[in-house]
């Protein structure tokens, strides 16, 4: 079997000012959401405090929002959680309480109507916190970048180096402009996420890097446009089935992870969509804009090339 | 050109074998038990417990699958959890005094692989289901406190060497020391530097007052801190030692800090009202003229309190000391006979009240009592053998070193060094994590079978072959996640199903390329090197790459996202010896001794 027989190369750079003004639409959407609507964030980076409930019968939301009214507790938000048997409560930080109290005083209000509810889950976040896993955050995703353009640089060039991080924090503003947009709760593990994806999705331009490496210093006669389209081409097979084989594991954790896992693969399914369209459509006419040349490479293959010569 | 020499072929094998053998304990599962481990450090678990843990649980008509006597606790296995809960009951009945029994899991795994320390991947409490707090140490409280006993020390430190002073105040974190003249002042000074070596003292003059600043110096104020939180690390451990934990988690994060994890633990207000208590030590003089009466009676006046051994002790009602007046307690020697002590350290007024209340009561006993939930314990009733002044004092006799070290825990945990404040709690209810574990499984199995299905349809034999490479890899990260007894997460267990999913690269890479080089024209063993070589390079940059942001989430990543990059780092690892040594080898065996290959099935 085999989905992609391609004769010819596709002239991918002839569409360069396309592709790179779509993307620049979609990340300045994204950056639009970003600014306007603003991350939703889970009790992980705001603090506060969030319950998961059982109740043995389809609970009631009105009967436990009134619960929590009474006590004391109306700025409570209450739904549904996967089911009708599960309920989440989230309760923004309390300057008066110990925010540790607070959950054993709500399971005990809730007991008073029915004795069945089980606490499943409880999670509280005070507001120390959740600043420093927001700094913690931001210098994961600082240190990733440096590392990853710092490896690329020794690895092939400075320009690819920068192409590949732009392109991917690109995938990485686009899966924030996502959560922004649809208010999706953004927690710890969908940062993870995209930590991930930054990580998974360089790898994409480095495969198509390595070809053009390769084919600067094999096609000598050809034009750089030339050269990039051959490359990416000729990797789109493996680019495809990668990225499908990936996918289908985030797929099975999308649907069947529960709801702890569903944003992280959500997280993931966006980057790994993205990915594939930004390591080939951004980062390579990035590359040319950058100016890549044969010179980038030429001097080893120079002295090779007298030695062989009559 | 496609072959590997005899020893690399065995190098891969015994991988592999070991990888399996490291797999198996997850398969057995694990059963239910109760822990008996002493509750002090003194006290040793041995035969005798084996055998009176036997003996109870056979009283009791309850039958175990096996007791052991493992590290420093006896174990139970038990086949249900209604006997395990019901033997729980019955050995902390007849054993509760001495010893914490606990509920927990033990893995069912055969004896020999429990030998080699071939364990069950350790799970997180997302994933079993428990308690997990970050404490706070008000760092600010503990200088405070260290201000405060250093104020009142100075005081009776220059009261006592007859120096004038007209006043010790406190303005912010630095002390005043008030004298009338320069002299005095001088003389002071030489005083304080001597015996606060803690402060660095400024002379300033303020009007008419001469004025001694002390503040102090940043490393003891680092040390106050520090000894703060390692105080309150020894309070807590003594306290979920009570609440029959089997492997709880006590640990420092940072620098003011506690993590408390509790596996297992449902009933969170009951830990967290434990966590927080605040214990309160008295010192009371002991009455040994009077007996209770053969009612029971105590007498009028008089308290009645078990000592750490059982025995009963009459105590007067009147309060000589209160822990709060205890800076420090630590154990050591005695100077004179180098019997094992414990040194107590008082702040000034106790100082000055312990030194009357020992003045007039030479010969007589004095018991230290422990208050924790309303109930107090005599720590330790020595007898007085002299006045003590100057706020040192010394217990010793009849101790061994470990004594001396529980006895000064139980003195400091008299109160903790600095309150304390959760700021961050996420419990797990055992329901959830159960649903978690299958959730997470399911969906990795789900996941790998789709891989496997078109891997198969799309590349044939070679599409088999890295499917093989792929199972390869889940056996090797899940024998090293076991091996490493790493906690595996919620999101651990998305790692282990994303790195899977990314592993697959590599093999697609390989099979890319050797059906390029085929179409390229040449042969297919050629075609098969070709397609390894060249495609190793870019495996590793793209390894690296992953790497590069696993590390990152590993240093900067709290709790299950550091599980979450655990699994991706040692999973990138496994990948490139699966996907390119295991597939190779493979394909070796298979293609490699054949001279004449015309066509392979890559699809």
């Amino acid at each position: 079997m085999e989905f992609f027989k391609i004769k010819r190369d596709i002239p991918f750079m002839s569409y360069g000012k396309i592709t790179t003004s779509i993307s620049l639409v979609t990340f300045l959407f994204a950056v639009f959401f970003l600014a306007y609507k603003g991350l939703n964030f889970g009790v992980d980076f705001t603090g506060g405090t969030v319950m998961e409930v059982h109740y043995v019968e389809a609970a009631d939301l009105n009967k436990v929002r009134a619960q929590l009214t009474a006590a004391d507790l109306a700025d409570a938000q209450v739904q549904n959680f996967g089911s009708s048997h599960d309920v989440l409560i989230q309760i923004p930080l309390k300057a008066n309480k110990a925010g540790a109290k607070l959950s054993d005083e709500v399971m005990s209000t809730l007991r008073q109507q029915d004795a069945g509810v089980e606490m499943r889950r409880v999670e509280f976040v005070g507001p120390q916190v959740g600043k420093d896993l927001i700094e913690n955050g931001a210098m994961a995703l600082l240190l990733v970048s440096l590392g990853i353009v710092g490896y690329l640089w020794i690895r092939f060039e400075w320009k690819f180096g920068l192409s590949a991080i732009i392109a991917n924090l690109h995938d990485v503003v686009i899966i924030l402009g996502f959560f922004a947009f649809f208010q999706w709760e953004f927690s710890l593990s969908v940062l993870a996420a995209v930590l991930a994806v930054l990580g998974y999705s360089v790898n994409e331009s480095v495969v198509v890097f390595d070809r053009i490496r390769e084919n600067f210093r094999k096609m000598r006669k050809a034009e750089t446009a030339e050269i990039i389209d051959n490359a990416i081409t000729r990797t789109m097979s493996r680019t495809i089935i990668t990225h499908g084989s990936t996918q289908m594991m985030v797929g099975a954790m999308l649907f069947m992870g529960g709801e702890t896992l569903h944003y992280f693969a959500m997280a993931l399914t966006i980057g790994i969509m993205f990915s594939i369209y930004s390591s080939v459509l951004v980062a390579s006419p990035l590359l040319m804009i950058f100016g890549v040349s044969r010179e980038d490479f030429i001097k080893p293959e120079k002295t090779e090339a007298e030695e062989v010569l009559p | 050109m496609n072959r590997y020499p005899m020893w690399k072929y065995l190098l891969i094998l015994a991988v592999l074998v070991a990888g399996l053998i490291y797999t198996l304990p997850n398969f057995f599962g694990e059963s239910p038990a109760v822990q008996i481990s002493p509750l002090r450090t003194s006290m040793k678990a041995d035969e005798a417990l084996l055998e009176s843990t036997t003996k109870a649980l056979a009283d009791a008509h309850l039958s175990t699958d096996l007791v052991t006597l493992e590290g420093n606790s006896v174990k139970a296995r038990f086949a249900d959890t209604d006997t395990q809960l019901k033997a729980k009951d019955v050995l902390h009945a007849q054993l509760g005094e001495d010893y914490v029994v606990a509920l927990n899991l033990v893995p069912r795994s055969p004896h020999w692989l429990t030998a080699m320390h071939a364990l069950p991947m350790y799970l997180g409490l997302d994933l079993r289901g428990g308690v997990h707090f970050l404490l706070q140490v008000d760092m600010k409280a503990a200088l405070n406190k260290a201000l405060d006993a250093a104020t009142g020390d100075i005081r009776s430190n220059l009261r006592e060497q007859n120096i004038a002073y007209s006043g010790v105040t406190r303005e912010g974190d630095t002390l005043l020391v008030k004298f009338r003249d320069a002299a005095a002042r001088d003389k002071g000074e030489a005083e304080l530097k001597q015996k606060f070596a803690d402060f660095g003292l400024t002379g300033k003059d303020v009007g008419s007052e001469m004025v001694l600043q002390a503040k102090l110096t940043v490393q003891a104020e680092r040390r106050i801190q520090e000894s703060a939180v390692q105080q309150n690390l020894l309070t807590l451990r003594n306290r979920v030692n009570e609440l029959g934990v089997a492997e709880p988690v006590i640990q420092q994060q940072g620098a003011d800090r506690i993590v408390v994890q509790l596996p297992g633990v449902q009933d969170t207000a009951r830990a967290k009202d434990i966590l927080g208590r605040t214990a309160t030590l008295e010192v009371r003089l002991v009455d040994d003229e009077h007996q209770i009466d053969a009612n029971g009676v105590v007498p009028f006046g008089l308290d009645a309190f078990k000592d750490r051994d059982g025995r009963t002790l009459l105590v007067k009602k009147q309060v000589l000391l209160t822990g709060e007046r205890i800076n420090d307690a630590q154990p050591g020697f005695d100077n004179r006979d180098n019997e094992p002590a414990v040194h107590i350290n008082l702040d000034g007024v106790g100082a000055r009240k312990f030194k009357e209340a020992t003045r007039e009561n030479v010969g007589k006993r004095m018991a230290i009592i422990l208050f924790e939930k309303g109930k107090g314990e005599i720590v330790t009733a020595p007898v007085i053998r002299e006045e003590i002044g100057g706020g040192r004092v010394q217990i010793s006799g009849r101790m061994s070193t470990e004594e001396a070290q529980d006895t000064s825990l139980l003195l400091r945990a008299g109160a903790l060094a600095a309150p304390m404040e959760i700021v961050e709690e996420r419990t797990v209810g055992p329901s959830l994590g159960a649903d978690n574990i299958s959730r997470g499984f399911n969906s990795t199995k789900i996941g790998f079978m789709m891989i496997a299905v078109f891997m198969v349809a799309y590349y044939l034999m070679f599409g088999t072959i890295s499917v093989f490479a792929l199972a390869a890899n889940l056996l090797l990260l899940v024998a090293l996640l076991s091996m490493l007894q790493a906690t595996l997460t919620l999101p651990g267990m998305a790692g282990i199903a994303l790195t899977l999913g990314m592993a697959i690269d590599s093999n697609v890479l390989i099979n890319e390329r050797i059906r390029e080089e085929l179409r390229n024209g040449i042969t297919p063993q050629a075609a098969i090197n070709a397609g390894y070589e060249n495609a190793f390079a870019t495996i590793v940059d793209s390894n690296i790459t992953n790497l590069i942001a696993g590390i990152a989430l590993f240093l900067f990543g709290s709790g299950p996202i550091k599980g979450f990059a655990v699994v991706l780092c040692l999973g990138i690892l496994t990948s490139m010896f699966s996907a390119v040594l295991v597939s190779r080898a493979v394909v070796n065996l298979m293609y490699g001794s054949k001279a004449r290959l015309s066509k392979v099935a890559i699809g």
